[in-house]
Parts: C-alpha cells; sequence; structure tokens
C-alpha cells in the first residue's frame, strides 16, 4: 500500500475554486445564465459547468452576444457545441438591435461598443439575476480589481470604487429586482492555465486557434485578417500569412499573431515563452486609452 | 528580455501558493511585487511599455512600477491603493496568486479582505524607519486571521548601507510583537525590492544573512500541512438530482471539503438531523474517487435515503460541530454608512447556510496598533475590530476558527443595502 499523499496540484485547485462559484450560483440564483462567445476562456467554462452538475445537464442557458462580426469557424462550433450538451442558446444580436433603432452603428464599424447596451437589454428581457462571464484577472489591469462575484446597479454599471468586500469562499449574491451579479469563476486563472486546462481535457476548440493560413493586413502593428467586416486600406498590402488568434472577439478588431503552433502542445510552449499579453498583442478595443476596460466595465460590459 | 518565462512544466505536480503583501504606504509593496513579476518574467512587454509610457508622460522621474498594480483611474489620479488587484506568477516549483492590498488604514477592511484566504502573507517594513503603526496592525491582523506563515521583509536596506544591526534591531522588535499574537511561522528576509537583493537569489551585500532568498522561501514553505485533514467537514452546497430517462434515481450532495477525508464506507452524520449513513460513493465528473480532501468539489451520495439539503452539514458522528445559535466571534465592521450597534439584525452567511443574526453583546473594540482592548465601546466602526456576541436564527454549524478557517469564518449582510458589511471569526461557539 502506498501512502496516501493529498496533493492538490493547482489546476486540481482551480478547478475545485470554480466548481464552487458555479455551485453556489445555481444553488442562490433564480435565472443565471452563462455568456458564451465560442471563445477559449467561455469553452472551458462549459466544461467546468458539465463537471459541476454531473450527472445531471447544465441547469442554465447560455447567451451569446453576436456582433454580427463572427468568424464562421467559431459559429460552427458555438451551435455544434450547444447542441452536445443540450442547452439552451439565447442570441442578443448587435445587427437586430441596429436594425430596430436601439443601438446607433459607430461611424468606424466597429461594435464593441454598442455589444453592452444589447448584453443589457437581453438579461432584462430574460430577467437573468447572473451572468457568468470568462473574464480573467491576469487580462487587463481593470479586471484584477474585480470580484468573482461583481455587484451590477440596475442599469449593469460596475463601480470598482464601491466593491462588496469578499471574505473566504462565502460570496455575496443579494441583489434588488433589476440589480444582477457578474460572476466570474475564472477569475484566477491565467491564460496558460487555461490552455494546459485544455490539453488536460482534451477540449476541442475554434480551428482559429490553431496556426493556419491566412490574408492579412498590418494595421496598428497588429495583423487583421481581411474578410467581409474588414477590408484592407488605402496603402494596406494584404499578404498571406501563418497565423493563429490569442483571442476570439469581434472579427473587425481582433488580430491575429504570427505563429507555427498547430497543436496543443505547441500553443502551450507558444503562450509559456510569449513576451505580450493576449489583449496587448490581439485586441484593438484596449487600445483606446488606458482605461478603456475600466470604462466599458462601468457602463455593464463583462 | 529573450529568455523563455520559466514555467512550470507538470501541471499535475505543480502547487499553488496564495499571499498577500502588506505593509506602509511608501514601504515599497508596488516595488517588491513589480521585482517579483519581472525576475520571474511574468511581467509582459506591453504592460511594462504602457507603464514606462504614462510614468514619461507624467512627468515621473523613473518608471513608476506602482502603475502596473494600480489599474483604476481614481487610484492613478490619487497615487494610491484602493482595493485588492490580484496578480499571477509562477516558477518551475509553484503558482502563485498575490493579493496586493492596499495600505492605507482606511482600507483595512481590503487588507482583511486579501489575508482571509492567504497561506502566507509578506509584511513590508522601511528599514530606515523600522516598525509603523502599519506593521504592527498588518501583523495583528494576519495573526487574527489565522494565515499560517509571515514573512517579514526589512525592505530597502541599501539605504541603511547593509547594516547588519539595523536588520537584528527590526527583526528583534518584530518577533517580541509577533510573540504576543497567535503567529505560527515568522521568517524574517532583508531584502532591497529596488535593486534585487535576496529577491530572487541571495545577495552578496547580506553575508550576515544564512536565510534563503524571498523567491525560495515561496517556493519551498511547507503548506501541505496547513490544512485541517483531521475534522471531516463536508457544507452541502447543492443537491444533484437528474431529471432524465438516462440517468435514474440519482441523488447527490455536492460540495467542497472544507477539511478532512472522506472514504466510500465511513460512517457519517448528517447535522442538524443528526441522522446517520455511510458514505456508498464519492463521485466526479472524470468518474469515482476513493477518498476526497481539502479542496476538492466532489458530489457525495449515501447508503441510506436521508432528506439533505443545502445548509446540511456531513461529518463523523464522533467528530462533529456542535450546532450553536450563541456565537462569540471577532469582527471586522466593513461598513461606512453604518456601526455595528447592539440590538443590529443582520443576515449571516455561514458556510452554505444562511440565517439572521442579532448582536446581543459588545465586550470590547480592540486597538489594532496597541491591542488595547476598549471595553466601553458601544459601536465598531468601519475599520473597527471587536468581540461580539450574536444570536442566529437557526444554529450555525460551526468550529472555532483556529482549528477550521472555513467553518469558523462567516459573513454579515445589511438586509436593507445587501452589502457585505461584516467579517466574523469565530471564537466559541454554544
Amino acid at each position: 500500500m502506498t501512502q496516501p499523499t493529498y496533493r492538490v496540484s493547482h489546476l486540481d485547485a482551480l478547478e475545485a475554486e470554480s466548481i464552487f462559484v458555479m455551485r453556489e450560483v445555481v444553488a442562490e440564483f433564480e435565472r443565471p445564465a452563462l455568456l458564451f462567445s465560442g471563445g477559449k476562456d467561455s469553452i472551458v467554462m462549459l466544461r467546468l459547468a458539465e463537471k459541476a452538475f454531473a450527472p445531471a445537464r447544465i441547469p442554465f442557458p447560455v447567451m451569446h452576444v453576436d456582433t454580427g462580426h463572427n468568424f464562421p469557424e467559431v459559429l460552427q462550433y458555438r451551435d455544434r457545441r450547444v447542441a452536445q450538451l443540450g442547452l439552451n442558446l439565447v442570441v442578443a444580436s448587435v445587427p437586430e438591435a441596429i436594425e430596430s433603432g436601439t443601438v446607433r452603428e459607430p461611424a468606424d464599424g466597429t461594435r464593441n461598443r454598442i455589444q453592452t447596451p444589447v448584453l443589457l437589454a437581453a438579461q432584462e428581457k430574460y430577467r437573468f439575476d447572473a451572468l457568468f462571464g470568462g473574464a480573467r484577472r491576469d487580462e487587463e489591469k481593470a479586471r484584477a480589481k474585480e470580484r468573482v462575484f461583481s455587484f451590477r446597479d440596475d442599469f449593469g454599471q460596475w463601480d470598482p470604487k464601491n466593491q462588496r468586500p469578499e471574505l473566504w469562499s462565502l460570496y455575496n449574491g443579494r441583489h434588488q429586482p433589476g440589480e444582477s451579479i457578474r460572476v466570474f469563476p475564472l477569475s484566477n486563472w491565467t491564460e496558460l492555465d487555461i490552455w494546459r486546462y485544455i490539453e488536460r481535457e482534451r477540449i476541442e476548440l475554434p480551428s482559429i486557434y490553431y496556426a493556419h493560413d491566412r490574408d492579412v493586413v498590418v494595421r496598428d502593428g497588429m495583423l487583421y485578417a481581411v474578410n467581409e467586416y474588414l477590408k484592407a486600406r488605402d496603402g494596406e498590402e494584404i499578404v498571406t500569412k501563418r497565423v493563429r488568434y490569442r483571442t476570439v472577439g469581434d472579427a473587425s478588431l481582433t488580430a491575429a499573431v504570427e505563429s507555427d503552433a498547430d497543436t496543443v502542445q505547441k500553443v502551450i510552449a507558444e503562450v509559456a515563452a510569449t513576451r505580450l499579453t493576449e489583449r496587448g498583442a490581439t485586441r484593438g478595443d484596449d487600445r483606446v486609452s488606458e482605461a478603456s476596460m475600466e470604462d466599458r466595465k462601468r457602463e455593464g460590459y463583462f | 528580455m529573450t529568455a523563455p518565462a520559466p514555467v512550470a512544466d507538470d501541471s499535475r505536480t505543480v502547487d499553488l501558493l496564495r499571499f498577500a503583501t502588506a505593509g506602509s504606504v511608501d514601504d515599497g509593496k508596488s516595488t517588491l511585487i513589480g521585482r517579483l513579476l519581472y525576475d520571474t518574467k511574468s511581467l509582459f512587454t506591453d504592460q511594462l511599455e504602457a507603464v514606462e509610457a504614462v510614468s514619461a508622460a507624467r512627468g515621473d522621474e523613473y518608471t513608476n512600477l506602482a502603475l502596473l498594480t494600480d489599474g483604476l483611474r481614481a487610484e492613478r489620479e490619487q497615487g494610491i491603493t484602493i482595493d485588492v488587484a490580484y496578480r499571477y506568477f509562477s516558477t518551475p516549483r509553484r503558482k502563485f496568486i498575490i493579493a496586493d492590498t492596499p495600505g492605507h488604514i482606511q482600507y483595512t477592511r481590503n487588507m482583511v479582505t486579501g489575508a482571509s484566504t492567504a497561506d502566507l502573507a509578506l509584511i513590508l517594513v522601511d528599514a530606515r524607519k523600522g516598525l509603523v503603526e502599519q506593521s504592527r496592525r498588518h501583523a495583528f491582523l494576519c495573526s487574527l486571521l489565522r494565515v499560517p506563515h509571515l514573512v517579514l521583509c526589512v525592505n530597502k536596506m541599501d539605504l541603511v548601507d547593509w547594516d547588519q544591526q539595523v536588520y537584528e534591531r527590526i527583526a528583534d522588535e518584530f518577533t517580541s510583537f509577533a510573540a504576543k499574537l497567535d503567529a505560527p511561522d515568522l521568517s524574517v528576509i532583508p531584502i532591497s525590492a529596488l535593486h534585487g537583493d535576496n529577491i530572487v537569489t541571495r545577495s552578496e551585500k547580506t553575508p550576515w544573512y544564512d536565510g534563503p532568498s524571498l523567491l525560495h522561501h515561496l517556493e519551498r514553505v511547507h503548506i501541505a500541512s496547513d490544512r485541517n485533514l483531521v475534522d471531516v467537514r463536508f457544507p452541502v452546497q447543492y443537491v444533484i438530482r437528474p431529471q432524465s430517462t438516462t440517468v435514474t434515481d440519482y441523488r447527490g450532495y455536492a460540495g467542497q471539503v472544507a477539511s478532512g477525508v472522506l472514504k466510500p464506507g465511513d460512517d457519517v452524520m448528517v447535522l442538524p438531523s443528526g441522522m446517520t449513513s455511510k458514505i456508498a460513493s464519492i463521485d466526479t465528473a472524470d468518474g469515482p474517487v476513493a477518498q476526497a480532501f481539502p479542496p476538492m468539489s466532489v458530489t457525495v451520495r449515501l447508503e441510506d435515503e436521508i432528506d439533505i439539503s443545502r445548509g446540511d452539514m456531513i461529518c463523523r458522528p464522533h467528530n462533529r460541530p456542535s450546532p450553536a445559535q450563541d456565537i462569540e466571534a471577532m469582527i471586522c465592521w466593513m461598513d461606512e454608512t453604518r456601526p455595528l450597534t447592539v440590538g443590529g439584525k443582520y443576515a449571516i452567511k455561514h458556510t452554505t447556510r444562511t440565517a439572521r443574526a442579532v448582536v446581543r453583546g459588545l465586550q470590547y473594540q480592540i486597538d489594532v496598533n496597541t491591542l488595547h482592548r476598549n471595553e466601553g465601546a458601544t459601536e465598531l466602526r468601519l475599520n473597527e475590530i471587536g468581540r461580539v456576541r450574536l444570536r442566529t436564527t437557526v444554529p450555525l454549524l460551526a468550529d472555532e476558527y483556529r482549528r477550521n478557517r472555513t467553518t469558523g469564518g462567516f459573513i454579515l449582510i445589511d438586509e436593507t443595502t445587501n452589502r457585505t458589511v461584516g467579517a466574523g471569526i469565530i471564537r466559541e461557539a454554544s
């Protein structure tokens, strides 16, 4: 007989914490939902949700805030995964909101900022009182200050100076009608943890996360794919490069990185060695100002 | 910086250490964190460039590493840390979560927040100034919250010419102060965060110091036995009952093991009902497991059909918490709008159980700088700590906090504002 070791690896510890958080939400809220973009973080959240409630099904719907600027591979993945798990999918559509006049398309054609009112309108329509988000504290300095249970007023606003203290694992989800809680089960995970977990759990991802050839233009030092949402501007040369995506967002704002990493192991090696954060490398929306993430979170973005 | 970041090469064996940083405002906390991140290659080029650009634009004479951790507009405007920020780095031996807590006294509640889950706390002092109120206050808070390991970092040693006597005077003073506290493990390290001495490697400037570098200590401090593996406590979080044609008659009790080791076949008792049964199996999505221990999240099935719901606790028949409605606790008050007063009623959240509580008495308020007990106190205001007696509407399945950080802690919630207003540490339950 070998001695029991009671060993807990860091991935096991993170998984156990995330599962605990998800169960707390389902136990204490009336109508939770999970924000699902088809990106790696929300994909990992779905896996954790599967584990938290097995052998029962995931007991809440998923919501995609759809800017209409999608990578087709990601939409296909979304629909396949939702069907596999037998989930309800709620689509909060930015194009429909533009059509109906509830939001106006910004002059530059990017839809990141107008995602927020569409998200909030869908939350109100379906009366979701808790929304799981895949945000991680390692992503960005404003997110480093975020609670696991993040209180939002009835305008969906985050007030960073007025956050509830969060002690031990005693989460306070109380709120008035109209108010809600954003819940971040992956708060303590890093990009590398996410990839190691994807490897360990053998989780399938949309193919754009792995190296492939794509037509891109170089803009502001970043590589943007040329597609129906993003055209080359005058003087920009279209080149074919071997790239992959570190984050998946609005196709008009999300840049690729040059990479030969076509397997999860190669991606892990690359992520471990990189000197750029994933947002710094690939997200045009974070470059607007020093505090653009904080400002968007204050408005109700997750 | 072209060398690849050192990464944990085996994610199955690398463990996790959570630590909180404490210390007064100008003791170099942000510099130390910046240094740890930089020297472990955990600082990214774009983060550093952003900080350099902001520093230059503000006319700072040197790159202000505090901007790395002070992420909010208001913090940058005022140049102070308001709220806890969490930072992450790793070495081949361990992953680290830093709770970077504010130094100012008006944010004591955030220090308490960061320390509540910490395995270890770093307390910084400026070698030129020695111990100040803030050092004592933070040491006291760490002992109150039973942070198992304390490390006193005597910083800015370069500014006192690496004088061994200065270091020893501070170390002695702190050690004798800590003797009055409940600090199980204390280390003292002379450092210069700015220059990186004794941070990652031992410094040549301290030939008289024979201890480890800070990172060496963080990597090797033994935390596995800080967990309580003796007293079985499994607060039931959620009952899993699939409504399914393929899985029938499944009834599992989901939760995270607070302490102890559970195994199939173990005799168990369910509180508060006192019903007994045996563990039939311990399930996870990856299949059944032979044992469960903290901090595993699992699903327990019992051999007998017993009525069990969220808020109940599975334990061993001969080792169980006593269901108690009269609670003696230290409370750290966290609400700026209304103080805690005798007669005040609050919601109380303890493990997975929520009830209501009334404050029956306030024995004393403690001065966190002198440890003096003010027995004439009639209320606890923001950031004040005192000993109170509570009566709860339903029994809490409570242990003394010093034996169990999970079943010994609770929060108080104001039922009109829904804000978390107090953190409680149970001293006695009856």
